[in-house]
């Protein structure tokens, strides 16, 4: 328990962003209309590819010679880097065809 | 101006990024403008970590770049290279490798912990921890659900008897184990995080095993949420607001996607989980075998068709199948010329993911105001003179509404029979994946059209172009 009131009082604010991040995230995104499920869902998918900052960092934060850690590392930037690439690119594709067809 | 500073203000404007891009993609109009921000939100943050001042560490460039660079090349590659008709399969994998990444920062980070190459807050051990649980979660639950997506896995084949509890267990026994990892600080060792991981990968591919079929498009909006929060774990590890930020927006809308889907088949997140419709269809009447359906000759739907004042297309998963949404456009735009009033009636849960059918129509160039929501389209259906259901069958079953004996009943349906005239496209009699009968089939105003959605379509292309 100790550990915990430890952790809570350490981190407080990153706590408080925590809980104002997941209002945010439900006021935003609460009414979304059948049509725009998918590109919702891979461009969200493209936004958890943030997951690569944190890639990033470990490499960054590594000795030289610390060839588990690069090679984990460098392991998780390409996977987290093919998720956000990835994930906005063929968002922007689908988008695309839903908007040309606004000619009508 | 110190570079930290000009980092730190990178990320604050990247967060930005994201919120303002998901808000807009949450509105037709706006939702290519929102993903470009969100994208630059992220380029934004992918520079600022480059640039930032560390206190540890050689700052490894080349592995970096590289990194990023390969990364990106496969990415962008893939996402040109997919086919509409696999976006279910491409989103699978998208989410497990981002639950991947979480996973290898997690590891990566404890053994440093457990060498005594740095040190931990308990927190940071129970995050880092969650870290491998949600990300390995999400990893192989998404490259099972890729597999099931693809085909290459039968929906029940891996199936354990009582699976529900043995998947109950194996959570107990992560949890403990998370815990006595947690108690046991720096005592406990690299072994048993391993066991840890190894457990949670397991764990992720169990989970997913007894969920299949229609109930794809909850796995994958759950699978989404969870790679967020995997995300957002592996910033917490770093004290890192960005990634916390990006990681909990993306769990909100995987949460709420989830949430929709569920609702969309009146079930509870914990039925589904627990897998199939299976069990309570023994006391449904719509079995009854002596019952026979209408067959309707091509040419005589050609007639019907067109000339009618108002047709309702309804698609389902056979659609994406036979990749028939080219050719339903076809159709389309042959009776608007003859002055048909031609929608598309959309079920949530239509397909194998979130809005697989928008997509697909969107592929095809419908535009997008012809596509009716559940209850739009029910409105609608009152005036509808035919319907044509290409590949869609529990989504239309009357049972949902009308037999409390059906394992479906108080599913929202589309209620096709409120048009004067229904169609049904089908490869064949066999039900749909809840594997009940359907008495739509067997009602006075129903004619059925057999053959595989594509090939009957173009058919009937062929029959109006003859009129």
């Amino acid at each position: 328990m100790d550990g915990f009131i430890q952790f809570f009082e350490d981190y407080q604010l990153l706590i408080y962003l925590l809980v104002f991040t997941i209002i945010l995230g439900f006021e935003v995104i609460s009414k979304v209309p059948t049509v725009l499920h998918t590109p919702l869902m891979s461009g969200a998918n493209a936004i958890s590819g943030v997951v690569v900052i944190g890639g990033i960092l470990l490499v960054r934060q590594a000795e030289a010679g610390d060839y588990f850690s690069l090679g984990l590392g460098l392991f998780g930037i390409i996977m987290g880097m093919v998720n956000a690439t990835g994930g906005f690119a063929v968002t922007d594709r689908m988008l695309e065809m839903f908007k040309k067809k606004k000619k009508k | 101006m110190d570079i930290k500073f000009l980092t730190d203000i990178g990320f604050l404007l990247g967060s930005v990024g994201f919120v303002w891009g998901l808000k807009r993609l949450s509105s037709p109009d706006t939702a290519r403008r929102g993903n470009m921000i969100a994208s630059i939100g992220m380029g934004l943050a992918i520079l600022s970590i480059i640039f930032a001042p560390l206190d540890k560490g050689d700052n490894n460039y080349a592995w970096v770049v590289g990194g990023l660079a390969v990364g990106a090349i496969i990415g962008y590659f893939m996402a040109m290279k997919v086919k509409m008709t696999a976006m279910p399969q491409m989103v699978s994998i998208f989410n497990g490798l981002g639950g991947a990444c979480a996973v290898l920062i997690g590891m990566v980070e404890l053994r440093h912990f457990y060498s005594g190459a740095s040190t931990m807050t308990g927190g940071q051990i129970a995050i880092s921890l969650s870290a491998l649980l949600i990300g390995g979660i999400a990893f192989t639950g998404s490259m099972l659900a890729w597999f099931k997506l693809e085909d290459w896995l039968r929906d029940n084949s891996l199936i354990l008897p009582k699976h529900s509890v043995f998947n109950m267990a194996l959570l107990v026994v992560i949890l403990a184990m998370g815990i006595y990892i947690y108690v046991q600080n720096v005592e406990a060792g690299m072994g048993l995080a391993v066991i840890f991981m190894i457990l949670a990968l397991l764990y992720g591919v169990s989970f997913v095993v007894p969920i299949g079929g229609a109930d794809m498009p909850v796995v994958i909006s759950l699978l989404n949420s969870f790679s967020g929060l995997s995300a957002a774990s592996a910033g917490l590890i770093y004290g890192n607001n960005f990634m916390l930020v990006g990681g909990i927006l993306v769990g909100a809308s995987g949460t709420i996607l989830t949430v929709l889907m569920c609702e969309a088949m009146n079930r509870s997140l914990l039925n589904v989980l627990i897998g199939g419709f299976g069990g309570s269809s023994a006391a449904s009447k719509g079995a009854s075998g002596d019952q026979v359906v209408k067959e309707v000759t091509l040419n005589d739907a050609a007639i019907q068709l067109f000339y009618s004042n108002s047709v309702m297309i309804v698609p389902g998963y056979g659609l994406a199948v036979a990749q028939a949404q080219k050719v339903c456009k076809e159709i389309d735009d042959l009776l608007e010329s003859n002055g048909v009033d031609v929608k598309y009636a959309i079920h949530p849960v239509a397909g194998r993911m979130p809005g697989h059918m928008n997509v697909l129509l969107a592929e095809a160039d419908v535009p997008y105001p012809k596509l009716l929501d559940l209850e739009d389209a029910n409105a609608a259906l009152k005036n509808t003179d035919i319907v044509v259901v290409v590949g869609a069958n529990d989504v239309v079953n009357p049972s949902a509404l009308d037999d409390p004996g059906s394992p479906i009943y108080g599913m929202p349906v589309l209620q096709v029979w409120d048009a004067k005239n229904t169609i049904v496209l089908k490869r064949s009699m066999n039900p749909g994946y809840a594997g009940i009968q359907n008495p739509l089939f067997f009602l006075e105003k129903t004619r059925m059209l057999f053959g595989d959605a594509k090939d009957t379509l173009s058919k009937l292309v062929t029959e109006i172009k003859n009129l």
